[in-house]
C-alpha cells in the first residue's frame, strides 16, 4: 500500500518535471543559432535534471534525463541529434551524480562540471560519427562555454532548489 | 569610529569563512580553468600555418588542395547538401552552404594545421593539414 501511494504521488511530479524540461527545450530551440560553434548553448533543460538530482535522487535524475531526451528527439529532432543529446546528456548526468555523491561541492560547481562533460560527450560523439579528430580543436571553445553555461544553470538550480524544497 | 573598526575587522573574517566554505568549489573551478588555459597555450605553441586543406564527406577524404593556390570548389555533401569552399591567401573557408543554419560559414577562415570547419548536416569537414613547406605530400593526398 505504501509503495503504491509512493508511485501515485510520484507520477504527477515526474510528469511536471518532464513537461518543464520539454518547454525549456522548446524555448531554447527558439534562440537563433548565432553562436559560431555548433553545440554552444545554454542548456536550460539541465536545470530540470539538476533539481531532480538534488530534490529527489540520482535514479530519478537519470530517468528524467533519458525520457526528456527521447521525447525531445522525437518531437523536434532527428536520429543524429538524438545521438548527440544522448551522449552529452548521459555523460554530464553521470559526472554530476558522481560529483554530488562526494558531498564536497556546491550545486553550482556540480553543474559547471556537468556543462563541460556535456560538451565533451557531444564532441566525442561527433568525432565517432564523422570519424575525424578534427573536431577536438573546438573543445577549447566548448570547454569554456560549458563552464559558463553550467555555472549559470547551477546558480539558477540552486535558487530553484531552495524554493522548491518544501514541495519535494 | 568603533563601528568602522569592527566592520573592517569583520570583513576579512567573513571573506575568509566564505572562501573556506567554497574551498573545494574554488579548487574545482581553478582546475577546470587550468585545463582550458593549458590547452590554449599548447595550441598557441604548436600552431603553424598549414600546407593543405583536406575535404572530407562522411569521414571519407574526397580531395585536397594546397593552400598556396586560389581555388573555389563545390563540395557535394550527403543528402544533396552543397558547400562552397574558397582557398585564398593561405586561408580556407566556407563561402556559402545549403544547410539551414549556415554554422560552417560563421566558423570563419582557417589557416593553421589542425584547424577545421565542420558542417554537421552535410557531414562535411574541411581540415588544414601538413606543413607549409612540405611539398611532397600533396601528390599522395590527392592520389588517395
Amino acid at each position: 500500500m505504501n509503495n503504491r501511494n509512493r508511485i501515485i504521488k510520484s507520477v504527477p511530479v515526474y510528469s511536471m518535471l518532464i513537461a518543464l524540461a520539454l518547454i525549456l527545450s522548446y524555448v531554447e530551440a527558439q534562440f537563433p543559432p548565432f553562436f559560431a560553434v555548433p553545440g554552444m548553448k545554454l542548456g536550460l533543460t539541465n536545470t530540470v535534471v539538476l533539481i531532480t538530482l538534488y530534490l529527489k535522487d540520482s535514479r530519478s535524475a537519470v530517468f528524467i534525463n533519458i525520457v526528456r531526451i527521447l521525447i525531445v528527439s522525437i518531437l523536434f529532432g532527428n536520429g543524429l541529434s538524438f545521438v548527440y543529446s544522448m551522449s552529452g546528456g548521459l555523460l554530464s548526468g553521470a559526472v554530476m551524480i558522481l560529483l554530488k555523491k562526494t558531498n564536497r561541492f556546491s550545486i553550482t560547481a556540480v553543474s559547471t562540471v556537468g556543462g563541460v562533460a556535456h560538451n565533451l560527450g557531444q564532441i566525442l560523439a561527433a568525432m565517432l560519427i564523422m570519424s575525424t579528430s578534427a573536431i577536438a580543436w573546438y573543445m577549447t571553445v566548448l570547454w569554456i562555454s560549458g563552464m559558463a553555461s553550467g555555472a549559470l544553470i547551477g546558480f539558477i538550480g540552486g535558487i530553484l532548489c531552495k524554493k522548491l524544497k518544501k514541495y519535494a | 569610529m568603533r563601528d568602522a573598526a569592527q566592520l573592517s575587522s569583520r570583513i576579512p573574517v567573513n571573506l575568509f569563512r566564505t572562501m573556506k566554505k567554497y574551498k573545494n568549489d574554488l579548487i574545482l573551478f581553478g582546475a577546470l580553468l587550468m585545463v582550458f588555459f593549458a590547452v590554449i597555450i599548447w595550441n598557441l605553441f604548436t600552431a603553424k600555418p598549414g600546407g593543405f586543406v583536406e575535404v572530407k564527406v562522411d569521414g571519407e577524404l574526397i580531395t585536397a588542395f594546397p593552400l598556396s593556390n586560389n581555388i573555389e570548389y563545390e563540395i557535394n555533401g550527403i543528402n544533396n547538401g552543397k558547400n562552397i569552399l574558397i582557398v585564398r591567401d593561405g586561408e580556407a573557408w566556407i563561402e556559402s552552404a545549403s544547410c539551414p543554419d549556415g554554422l560552417c560559414v560563421n566558423m570563419g577562415h582557417i589557416r593553421n594545421t589542425g584547424a577545421s570547419v565542420i558542417c554537421l548536416p552535410n557531414k562535411v569537414v574541411i581540415e588544414i593539414v601538413g606543413d607549409a613547406t612540405d611539398d611532397a605530400s600533396v601528390d599522395i593526398e590527392v592520389g588517395q
